[in-house]
């Protein structure tokens, strides 16, 4: 783990990544939008609106796998101060947000005419939004610190905090019998649903893995030159201190 | 075709729902790529301009230290 720790070795690993997975997510994107909109039949209940699945089911699971990664990384960063934790959690969490976002709103717009309502406050919908919440609450906590390092510090703290929504999340279809229906792909005894319908769910949940990893990739490079912008600037305005002292002291 | 965008009816909720992730994604896509863009560039003006500072620093001395408003008396006195 702390080989990778090495920001110039990631750097590297990342530029040769990069391509992968940027080629996969469009790869992936094509072909599951293929499966998604032509190549799978309508439900024999929903109609049409089952569409809305493969976007829905994707984001939501990647909302708990973004969070989970950055949880991960939070305790990384805080148990073996690794530089590389701290980053890419801050880097992941717009992309988790925005995940986030797309479930809840495709959530509702599928809700709307199965449902027959937009919103109700139902326990996996709640705890959905919570874990929206909590993301904004830590991008905005690690940037409300003059210094990245406290910053960081709480971010970490809020993340290990929050990491009990998830199993919340993923069981309150079980706990509490409301209106959202139970998993049915990730259970006991294989998936409940036909094989035309998991291939285009399958297909897209790569495709936004594929796009997750490439853009935190992308992210984590930008937060590193951010810190190297930093060093250089504290440097140079460090320098010119240590300079006067230096030299005022020589003449003295 | 139109049969395939009226989506059985419920085209008014499917085509917004793809429409979100994709303005999502690719919105993230592009900032993410901006940011990238931003940050490359003042790290290199920052990095470029860092060495021509050290060259010059010790010939520009005398001038900064007269610039920069350094109490010289109090030093020497």
């Amino acid at each position: 783990m702390h080989r990778f720790a090495n920001p110039a070795r990631f750097l590297r690993l990342s530029a040769l990544l990069l391509p992968w997975c940027a080629g996969a997510t469009v790869i992936l994107t094509i072909l599951g939008l293929w499966f998604s909109l032509f190549s799978s039949p309508p439900d024999y209940q929903q109609g049409e609106t089952v569409r809305i699945m493969y976007i829905h089911v994707p984001a939501a699971w990647m909302s708990l796998f973004v969070y989970t990664n950055m949880a991960i990384a939070a305790a990384c960063g805080l148990v073996w101060k690794h530089p590389l934790a701290d980053l890419f959690a801050k880097a992941a969490a717009p992309i988790g947000a925005g995940f986030t976002f797309v479930c809840l709103v495709t959530g509702s717009l599928w809700g709307a005419p199965m449902w027959g309502t937009w919103w109700v406050w139902d326990a996996r919908l709640t705890s959905v939004l919570i874990l929206f919440f909590l993301y904004l609450g830590y991008m905005a906590l690690v940037n409300a610190f003059d210094d990245p390092q406290r910053g960081m510090k709480a971010g970490n703290v809020l993340l290990l905090v929050g990491i009990v929504n998830v199993p919340i999340i993923k069981f309150s279809v079980d706990w509490w019998n409301t209106l959202h229906q139970p998993a049915s792909v990730v259970r006991m005894g294989g998936p409940s649903i036909d094989p035309s319908m998991l291939t285009p769910l399958l297909v897209m949940a790569g495709a936004f893995t594929a796009y997750f990893l490439s853009v935190v990739l992308l992210r984590v490079r930008t937060e590193i030159a951010q810190r190297k912008i930093q060093t250089l600037r504290l440097a140079v305005a460090g320098g010119v201190a240590g300079d006067g002292t230096v030299h005022d002291g020589m003449r003295g | 075709m139109s049969e395939f965008l009226h989506m059985g009816g419920y085209a008014a909720y499917i085509w917004p729902a793809y429409g979100i992730a994709t303005l999502v994604l690719l919105g993230l896509l592009v900032a993410t790529w901006k940011g990238l863009r931003n940050a490359e560039a003042t790290l290199k003006a920052l990095e470029s301009a860092r060495p021509a500072r050290r060259r010059t620093r010790n010939a520009g001395r005398k001038m900064a230290d007269q610039s920069a408003g350094r109490p010289a008396e109090a030093s020497e006195g």
